[in-house]
């Protein structure tokens, strides 16, 4: 597989580096990190908080990694498009 | 009979029942006698809808009833469906925009239609699409115990047909707007769902352990209960036993929830790849949702609430306990919105999977051996009709036998569709695996797998046979070979056959390659796995 364009498009494997931050969610599957009673927050053991907090660990990682690779040249890029991203409701387009 | 719940509850599942049947006009298509439309929605649903689709599709009313019914029941390791959900989008961030781009690109329907274009084997194609229906098939007959157990609640508690006529009712119903409006409906009815259970939950978890006296009672009273039953491996914590088993069933139910048909639909029915990392991102915000529901089981043991005895098994039915809970504890008006949001949160994953069902049907048996020269309207006809067959089955399948079968079946399930892992995922990448290999190690992945279930006992119900998904490292045994002998720790079924599909896929390509045997034509092309909303000459959605 090559990377680059090929007739104006992009083909092969597009790889950034931010990706890799899809791999600090993956912290979870340690469980002997945090199998343990104490610390307790508001009365939960550590086992139960320490992975409400990795899902906050997790989006942070998604959202960084849709933010940073955004501007990737996936696909050519048509006037208006960066516009067309930013409305909420798209349900209404097309 | 709970009169103010029943009242509460039929009067939001009618409000369902019309957006059902209303969302065949929604964002109207020119027609809905095409796959593209019928089974995907037109391929155009933006941020929020697939977010409402994708979590309402994943989030099941089995879900809802089962993962809190596994805390209150063993603790500790029914919480593995956090770390699950935790995982599952970062793993998938990049594969489904793969997924997206070439199924846009060719105008592929399910994953066996790319696994056709890929490998250019109808067989292949085969495998997995019966792999998907199969798999799918108890999921679907699982949401209707997740339905089942509130009605039971509401004091549908009957044996016989009479006991399962309301099931049957909300099922007729739920078929025939899909029948007509196709993934439009549960794609609506999901913001209902949705609103309804973000609701419950909120107030569930905040009012629910003030009234009990906070989580340190909670958790309290859930380790006294554990300390003082019999079973030595439940607890608020994990034990040397079960840690590995718990990481690997997070990771290989991660593995699999997007091998599974239903999921791969809601993906294609997104707009483009923008859409789809923005609810890779996004849709983590359910798993908050989940951790906290789970909890509720620990809450039910804290308020003593104790499991409804199924009239018709003579059991009690653990799956009772979350509906039990709001029974006991929420004024009847608000029980009656909770139930309603679990019950509707079973007809929307159940529409999307029996869509996708249809569809694999469709594409890959019946226009592949049956009707070669199947138009598209031929198609989306035969779609309409195979999702009737699907639903009423699962209908049959849960009023016919005992549902604790539905529960295995599903366990099943979960190890099978990840037997596909190498042919749609893997392939995705590299075409390095030969054909004849990924069946190679499919063949072997399924009868180990199988076979491994099947020594599973359960003590705890007295059953010797697919007792669970942990497996004892001590009973691996590799033709004679047993390389933990002795060794009490578990892990998960499904992720050990996935190895032995891997390494015997691998090695198969090995000695196929050294063979010379074709390894068929690649449909596909590299700039394909990258095509966006907004490319020119990009296919036309649903041309005939």
């Amino acid at each position: 597989m090559s990377s680059g364009k090929h007739g104006g498009r992009v083909t092969g494997l597009v790889f950034s580096p931010w990706n890799l931050l899809l791999l600090i969610p993956f912290i979870v599957l340690l469980t002997p990190l945090y199998n343990r009673e104490s610390p307790e927050l508001f009365g939960m053991p550590f086992f139960y908080w320490f992975q409400f907090a990795v899902i906050i660990l997790g989006v942070l990682s998604t959202i960084t990694v849709y933010r940073m690779t955004r501007k990737a040249p996936v696909s050519r890029v048509v006037a208006g498009d960066t516009e067309d991203v930013d409305k909420l409701d798209e349900g209404r387009a097309e | 009979m709970q009169w103010t719940e029943l009242i509460i509850f039929s009067l939001l599942f009618i409000l369902v029942t019309v957006l059902g049947f209303v969302a065949a006009r929604w964002r109207r298509a020119e027609s809905l006698d095409h796959l593209d439309e019928w089974g995907l929605g037109g391929r155009k649903f933006g941020s929020w809808i697939t977010w409402f689709l994708v979590g309402g599709d994943l989030y099941t009313a089995y879900t809802f009833v089962a993962v809190p019914a596994l805390l209150f029941g063993a603790g500790a390791t029914g919480f593995f469906a956090l770390p699950y959900t935790i995982i599952a989008y970062p793993l998938v961030f990049l594969p489904v925009l793969r997924m997206w781009s070439v199924s846009r690109a060719r105008g592929y329907v399910t994953p066996a239609d790319f696994v056709r274009g890929r490998y250019g084997s109808s067989l292949l194609a085969l495998i997995v699409a019966i792999t998907g229906i199969v798999a799918t098939m108890p999921y679907i007959a699982l949401q209707l115990v997740g339905l089942e157990a509130v009605l039971r609640s509401m004091g549908f508690n009957g044996a016989g047909f009479l006991g399962h006529l309301p099931l049957l009712i909300a099922f007729v119903i739920l078929a025939l707007y899909t029948y007509q409006s196709g993934l439009r409906a549960p794609a609506l009815i999901a913001f209902v769902k949705d609103i309804l259970i973000y609701l419950v939950i909120l107030v569930a978890i905040i009012y629910l352990p003030s009234k009990l006296g906070g989580w340190d009672t909670i958790f309290t009273a859930a380790e006294k209960k554990f300390a003082e039953s019999p079973a030595p491996a439940d607890g608020t914590l994990l034990n040397a036993n079960n840690q590995l088993q718990y990481a690997t069933l997070a990771l290989g139910s991660a593995l699999a929830l997007f091998l599974y048909p239903h999921s791969i639909t809601g993906v294609l029915a997104s707009r483009g790849r923008d859409v789809l990392k923005r609810n890779m991102s996004a849709l983590p915000a359910y798993s908050l949702l989940l951790g906290l529901l789970a909890l509720l089981g620990f809450v039910a043991i804290a308020a003593g609430t104790t499991p409804i005895i199924n009239n018709a098994t003579g059991r009690p039915d653990g799956n009772t306990i979350i509906p039990e809970l709001f029974n006991g504890q929420f004024p009847s008006w608000f029980a009656g919105i909770a139930f309603a949001a679990i019950g509707i949160g079973a007809l929307v994953p159940a529409a999307i999977m029996s869509i996708a069902a249809a569809n694999l049907w469709t594409r890959n048996v019946y226009k592949e051996y049956i009707r070669k020269n199947a138009t598209p309207k031929d198609e989306a006809k035969q779609a309409k009709l195979a999702s009737l067959v699907v639903k009423f089955g699962a209908v049959l399948f849960i009023i016919s036998i005992d549902p604790q079968y539905a529960i295995d079946l599903q366990l099943i399930g979960g190890v099978i569709i990840l037997q596909t892992l190498p042919a749609v995922a893997i392939a995705l990448y590299t075409r390095w695996l030969h054909r004849w290999a990924l069946i190679a190690g499919w063949v072997v992945g399924m009868a180990w797998g199988m076979v491994l279930l099947y020594q599973i006992p359960n003590p705890a119900t007295n059953r010797a046979h697919f007792g669970g998904s942990a497996l004892a490292l001590d009973k691996l045994n590799i033709l004679g070979w047993q390389p933990f002998d002795g060794s009490t720790v578990q892990i998960y079924v499904g992720f050990v056959a996935l190895i032995a599909n891997l390494l015997v896929a691998v090695i198969a390509t090995f000695v196929i390659r050294k063979m010379k045997v074709s390894n068929g034509t690649d449909s596909t092309k590299d700039e394909d796995y990258h095509v966006d909303e907004h490319d020119e000459d990009l296919r036309p959605i649903a041309v005939h």
